[in-house]
């Protein structure tokens, strides 16, 4: 188990990637990303048990797929740091001939990633798809997924969590970046959620409810506990609320940073609110 | 000129839930997955011999497909079963993020492809579907003639590395291919040898050809039928070798003019070995209901039209 400190730390040096990653090439996504800092650094140093020595197939270890893909430099910052490939890599993030594509993609042969992402709503399925060969093959290791709260908006998640509920998908932990915010403004303005708690109970999913998504010490409590619930013939959600932008005053509150990066003056702002930890790349 | 016979009419759909019923049987990484047409794709005797492997999705399609890739992640074979037009055009990015970019080793079956589906009509008669599946990089695009090929394709599919879209159909047709053929994927059959004019068919229009072929021998014309049963990767060898020397072709198949088959024969002939080319195939055009034989007859897709295409494309030479 790695301390609180060290995960602090991690987180730390992530957000610094998220900020420069994107803010060399003027584009890509930091305010889910930085939403998700932690609840990525508690998974991948934390929870999952896997293997850096990358294999498709992933037999015999835990699964992670993210489906909203767009918040590619959080994915890539904590594969890096967790030694999937060499840090910095991450200086091609967006570039030509780059294994670090806009969106996530197997096509590249980017270690620890197993799809492609970023047409939204397709993930759920997949990490369903996945879970049934782990069932195939009598492998008792876990599959997670991370979805965004607007993706929810795309109907083929609905097939997938009808599906998993009512076929008993008991090896999946889906988490959902509950952050009511979306492109166009607040997933309230744009399209209603409604009560995702009654919903996904309603498809008979186990539901937990993490109010503070950007907590290391909860998001770990959340995760051990949704892995408590796994076994029990009925997928498990975890309604993770974050904070888009956080860790950076001023991209926190707003939607405006889900796509837009910084320029020179406010990457220097946000850096030195997250001071070097583990060594930039 | 070879004669073929006609070993009784049967549906080429049931080659398919043979030759899956045997996969079940000799590899236990096949997995089949159904988006509630278990009957209508005769996956029936999989599912009853095999229940642990056989996933009743429901009428969720894009799941179907996405759940599909996720399989394959673990060693399994997924085979997905329902109608060419929800196996193509309604799950088209799902097909192309999570199964054709993602490398992903998804064996999508498609039956009732085509007018030949009949009654139903156009909403479920697609006819752009090879286009569809063609555009994609690294898809293998297979439409079978007969229940002994799609049989054994469905058999030769499961042995290849990567994704693949097999089309087969629902009517009885004339089944007259080898029962213990070998299918290569990628290798055309030359199914006569001839002089005058190339047929180049694919799918339920291959036995049109056939039947074409005899007729146009007894008018004084001999002509070459090629069986094109895998559309991508296209066998270039063996269409040029026939049209250098017949110097000219008909194209056939049950699919729109535009992104079939006959497109694919027009560039390589346009890059390599320019010659006259009639093509058999809708004319950008919706189906309707019907029965299948007279929808044939109407849209201009049976060995009537190609005896008229090939008598054409020999006055161009």
């Amino acid at each position: 188990m790695s301390t609180t400190q060290h995960l602090q730390d991690f987180v730390t040096q992530v957000r610094r990637d998220i900020l420069r990653q994107v803010h060399q090439v003027n584009s890509g996504h930091p305010g889910g990303s930085l939403g998700c800092a932690e609840y990525f650094s508690v998974l991948y140093q934390d929870v999952m048990e896997y293997s850096v020595d990358f294999d498709m197939d992933g037999k015999n270890e835990d699964l992670f797929f993210l489906s909203n893909g767009h918040i590619s430099p959080v994915f890539y910052s904590v594969l890096s740091r967790s030694g999937f490939f060499p840090v910095k890599e991450l200086n091609t993030f967006r570039k030509m001939d780059s294994r670090l594509q806009g969106h996530p993609t197997t096509h590249e042969g980017l270690p620890g990633i197993r799809i492609a992402s970023g047409s939204l709503g397709q993930g759920m399925s997949v990490a369903i798809g996945a879970a049934q060969t782990k069932k195939l093959n009598k492998d008792t290791h876990l599959i997670y997924s991370l979805h965004g709260d607007g993706e929810l908006q795309e109907g083929q998640n609905w097939e997938a969590i009808l599906y998993a509920g009512s076929k008993g998908v008991d090896n999946l932990i889906a988490t959902i970046d509950y952050n009511k915010k979306q492109i166009d403004g607040a997933t309230d303005d744009v399209l209603p959620l409604g009560n995702l708690k009654k919903k996904f109970e309603a498809f008979d999913w186990k539901v937990i409810e993490l109010k503070a998504g950007n907590d290391i010490t909860a998001i770990k409590e959340a995760l051990e506990k949704a892995k408590g619930l796994t076994g029990k013939k009925q997928p498990v959600v975890i309604l993770m609320e974050t904070e888009m932008g956080n860790g950076v005053d001023f991209m926190m509150g707003t939607h405006a940073w889900h796509g837009k990066a910084p320029n020179d003056e406010q990457l220097e702002k946000a850096l030195s609110q997250n001071l070097e930890t583990l060594g930039d790349y | 000129m070879k004669i073929y016979k006609n070993t009784g009419n049967i549906d080429t759909r049931s080659g398919f839930g043979a030759g899956l019923a045997e996969l079940g049987k000799t590899n236990p990484n096949v997995v089949a997955l159904c988006a509630d047409l278990t009957g209508s794709l005769k996956m029936d005797e999989f599912k009853d011999n095999h229940p642990e492997r056989f996933f009743q999705i429901g009428i969720a399609e894009a799941n179907m497909i996405c759940i599909a890739a996720g399989m394959t992640i673990g060693g399994k074979i997924p085979f997905t079963g329902t109608f060419a037009n929800f196996s193509t055009g309604r799950v088209y990015d799902q097909i192309r993020q999570s199964v054709a970019y993602s490398g992903k080793n998804v064996k999508i079956c498609a039956s009732h492809a085509g007018l030949t589906l009949g009654e139903d009509g156009a909403t479920h008669q697609i006819l752009e579907d090879l286009g569809l599946m063609k555009m994609l990089p690294g898809m293998t695009v297979i439409n079978t003639c007969d229940y002994n090929q799609t049989k054994a394709a469905t058999l030769a599919i499961a042995e290849y590395e990567g994704p693949v879209y097999l089309r087969f159909g629902r009517p009885k047709v004339a089944n007259f291919t080898p029962e213990d053929q070998k299918f290569e994927i990628g290798k055309a059959v030359h199914l006569t040898e001839g002089n005058d004019v190339t047929i180049i068919a694919t799918g339920h229009l291959v036995w049109e050809a056939l039947e074409a072929a005899k007729i146009l021998e007894e008018k004084g014309i001999s002509a070459e039928v090629i069986n094109i049963h895998t559309i991508k990767p296209l066998d270039e060898t063996a269409i040029l070798k026939s049209i250098r020397k017949t110097k000219c072709v008909v194209t056939a198949e049950e699919h729109n003019f535009l992104g079939g088959l006959g497109e694919s024969v027009a560039r390589t002939l346009t890059l390599n070995y320019p010659a006259p080319q009639e093509f058999v195939a809708t004319n950008d055009t919706f189906g309707e209901s019907g029965e299948p034989l007279m929808l044939l007859d109407k849209y201009g897709l049976n060995a009537k039209a190609i005896i008229e295409k090939a008598e054409a494309v020999i006055l161009r030479k």
